[in-house]
C-alpha cells in the first residue's frame, strides 16, 4: 500500500499576524514559517501505518514556493520516503491545488491521500474534498482515528454532535484532524538522513491544469478592535457588574 | 436568478444553524430555495415552508440521504442546483463536509465561512483565524458558498408558505457506509447558539473540576465549552471545543476561567458581546479582549461566584 500526504507550509501558529497598510494581504516577509499543524498529524498517521507494516511507501507533496521543501524534509525526517515538490510561485486557491494533487495521484497511484483538515492560513478546509469530487473516491474528513481492513478503512469523524464512524473503501481521501495523534519530533540523525532522501521537482506550470484563480482578493483588513475592558477586584465586583452594566445575567 | 441553501436537519426538525444560513441566504438573493434531503422528512419541510424567508422547498425523500454521506449527497446537489447561481449551507461539520465536493464537480471555488454579504458576488471572510477579515470576489458563473452562522441573525420561523416540490433521489455510489453516530447528550444550552457559555481549560486541573464549570453553567442555564488543552487532556469531550478548529460561538456572554487565550482559541469567541476572565496570571493574553477581568484563582473564585449568583433574585435565561 501506499500514501500520498500532502503539506502545505504556512505562518507558524504562534505568530499574531500583522496585516499590510495597503490591504493587500498580511506580511510574511522574515515571518517565521513551518508546516501546517494538521498536516503534521497526516504525515504522523502515515509514517506509523508504515511502522505498523500495512502500508509500504510514504510519498510527501507540498506545492509551493522553494521554502516549501522544509515541509517536505521535515516529513522525510519523520519517515516519509520520497517527497515531490510542485513549484508554484503565487498563491493556488484549493481548487487548483486539488488539479494538481489529482495529477499527481493519476501518477503516483496512491491507495490513501492524506491532507491535514484546513490551513491555518486561509482556512478553507476545502482541498481533500475538493480533490475526492475529481478522482471519485470517498472522503473521511475530520478524521480521529483510523484502521485499516482489508480494501477499506474505518474511520472516527469529529462532527459537530459528537462522533461519526465510517467505513470507506479503498481508494480515498482521509483529512485529519488535530486529535488523530501526536506529530513525533524528527531527531537530529533522522534530519540528516532526510537530506538524502530523494526530492522530485515538477512545476505547476507544466502541469496542464488550469490554474486561474476564481476568487479575487480585493481587500485584506484587520478586524474590528474590541475596546480595552477593565479588571475588576472581586468576585461580588464581577458579578455586579455584569447584572448592573452589562446587563447580561 | 435564484439561491438553493441546503437545509441541515435530523429527520424530524431543521437543526438551528439552518435559520441562520437562510438569513444569509436572502442577503444574497431574496428567491431563496432550501433543498430538503432526507428519510421520512415530511415534518422539516412543513417547518421549512413556514419560514417567511423561503419561497420554495425542494424535498428529496430517500433512504439514500439519511446521514448525508457526502458521497450521496453532492450528487442530489449538483443536480438540483442546474437551475441555481448560488449554493449555500452553513459552515459547521456538516457544510464543510460536502459542500467542496460539490463545488469541485462543478469546476467552482468555494468561498468559505462568509461573515457578511456585500453583494451577489461579494462576500467577506475572516482568514489566519480570524485576526485578518478578507473581502473576496467570486467571478465564478455559479458561486459555493458556506456561511459562518453566528455572524447572521437566525430567519423568523412562521408566518411563510412556500411551495413544496419534490425532488427524485439519484443513485449513490457504494463505496462509503455510515456506521454509527455517538453524540454527546446534553441538558444544556447548544454551543453554538446558547445566549451564556463558560468554558475551562487547562488550568481546571482535571476532568472532576470541571464540576465547578458545570454549575456555574447550570446556574446561568448556560453551555460549557472548553479550550483544545483541556479537552486534550481528556477533561471534557471534543465537541466542547471552542476555536479556530473548533466551534465558533457568538453568546452575549463568554466566561472563560483557566484559559491563558492562545490566538486558536480567541478566533472562537473574541466576537462574544461580553468576554469575562477568570485567571490567575494577570499576564494571560486572554486579559487583552476580556471586558471584565478577574485576577484571581479559579479554585476559590468560581465557588464565590456561585455564591453571589446564587444570592441574586433574578438570573435571566
Amino acid at each position: 500500500m501506499k500514501i500520498l500526504v500532502a503539506v502545505k507550509r504556512v505562518i507558524d501558529y504562534n505568530v499574531q499576524i500583522r496585516v499590510k497598510e495597503d490591504g493587500s494581504g498580511v506580511h510574511t516577509d522574515n515571518v517565521k514559517m513551518s508546516t501546517n499543524p494538521p498536516d503534521d498529524n497526516a504525515v504522523e498517521e502515515s509514517v506509523k501505518l508504515k511502522e505498523s507494516g500495512k502500508v509500504k511507501e510514504v510519498v510527501a507533496i507540498s506545492i509551493g514556493e522553494d521554502k516549501a521543501q522544509e515541509s517536505i524534509r521535515k516529513a522525510l525526517a519523520v519517515g516519509a520516503d520520497k517527497g515531490i515538490h510542485v513549484k508554484a510561485d503565487s498563491y493556488i486557491e484549493p481548487l487548483g491545488i486539488a488539479k494538481i494533487l489529482k495529477k499527481i495521484v493519476e501518477k503516483e497511484k496512491p491507495d490513501m491521500v492524506f491532507l491535514g483538515k484546513q490551513a491555518i492560513d486561509d482556512d478553507c478546509n476545502q482541498t481533500g474534498q475538493m480533490l475526492a469530487a475529481m478522482l471519485n473516491w470517498p472522503q473521511a474528513t475530520f478524521s480521529s482515528k483510523l484502521s485499516i481492513k482489508e480494501k477499506s478503512l474505518e474511520v472516527i469523524r469529529e462532527i459537530d454532535e459528537g462522533l461519526e464512524t465510517l467505513e470507506i473503501n479503498l481508494p480515498a481521501i482521509v483529512t485529519c484532524d488535530l486529535r488523530l495523534n501526536e506529530p513525533r519530533f524528527a531527531s537530529l540523525p533522522n534530519i540528516m538522513k532526510a537530506k538524502k532522501k530523494p526530492m522530485e521537482l515538477l512545476n505547476a506550470k507544466d502541469m496542464g491544469v488550469d490554474l486561474k484563480n476564481r476568487i479575487e482578493q480585493l481587500k485584506v483588513e484587520e478586524p474590528p478592535k474590541r475596546k480595552a475592558g477593565i479588571k475588576v477586584a472581586n468576585v461580588a465586583e464581577l458579578v455586579s457588574k455584569l447584572k448592573n452594566e452589562a446587563k447580561v445575567i | 436568478m435564484s439561491v438553493l441553501l441546503i437545509a441541515e436537519h435530523d429527520n424530524s426538525k431543521l437543526k438551528p444553524f439552518t435559520f441562520n444560513a437562510i438569513t444569509a441566504a436572502s442577503k444574497i438573493d431574496s428567491d431563496v430555495h432550501v433543498l430538503v434531503a432526507g428519510t421520512s422528512c415530511e415534518n422539516v419541510s412543513k417547518e421549512t415552508a413556514n419560514i417567511p424567508l423561503v419561497k420554495k422547498v425542494l424535498v428529496c425523500d430517500s433512504p439514500n440521504y439519511q446521514n448525508y454521506l457526502p458521497e450521496n449527497l453532492a450528487p442530489l446537489v449538483i443536480k438540483v442546483s442546474e437551475k441555481y447561481d448560488h449554493i449555500v449551507a452553513s459552515a459547521n461539520t456538516f457544510g464543510k463536509n460536502f459542500m467542496p465536493r460539490v463545488a469541485a464537480a462543478l469546476d467552482v471555488s468555494q468561498v468559505s465561512d462568509i461573515i457578511k454579504v456585500n453583494g451577489p458576488d461579494t462576500f467577506v471572510r475572516p482568514i489566519y483565524a480570524g485576526n485578518a477579515f478578507a473581502t473576496v470576489k467570486s467571478n465564478d458563473q455559479k458561486r459555493c458558498v458556506t456561511i459562518r452562522p453566528t455572524s447572521f441573525d437566525a430567519a423568523e420561523k412562521s408566518g411563510g408558505s412556500a411551495l413544496i416540490e419534490k425532488v427524485e433521489a439519484v443513485d449513490i455510489p457504494s463505496a462509503s457506509k455510515f456506521i454509527k453516530r455517538e453524540e454527546t447528550k446534553s441538558e444544556r444550552p447548544e454551543l453554538g447558539t446558547a445566549r451564556i457559555v463558560v468554558s475551562g481549560g487547562r488550568g481546571l486541573e482535571s476532568g472532576e473540576n470541571f464540576k465547578l464549570i458545570n454549575d456555574i453553567a447550570d446556574k446561568l442555564n448556560a453551555a460549557v465549552g472548553a479550550s483544545r488543552a483541556a479537552v486534550d487532556a481528556g477533561y471534557i469531550s471534543n465537541d466542547h471545543q471552542v476555536g479556530q478548529t473548533g466551534k465558533v460561538v457568538v453568546p452575549d456572554l463568554y466566561i472563560a476561567v483557566g484559559i491563558s487565550g492562545a490566538i486558536q482559541h480567541l478566533a472562537g469567541m473574541k466576537e462574544s458581546k461580553i468576554i469575562v476572565a477568570i485567571n490567575k496570571d494577570g499576564e494571560a493574553p486572554i486579559f487583552s479582549v476580556a471586558d471584565y477581568g478577574l485576577e484571581a484563582d479559579l479554585f476559590t473564585a468560581l465557588p464565590e461566584f456561585l455564591a453571589e449568583l446564587n444570592k441574586l433574585n433574578t438570573i435571566q435565561k
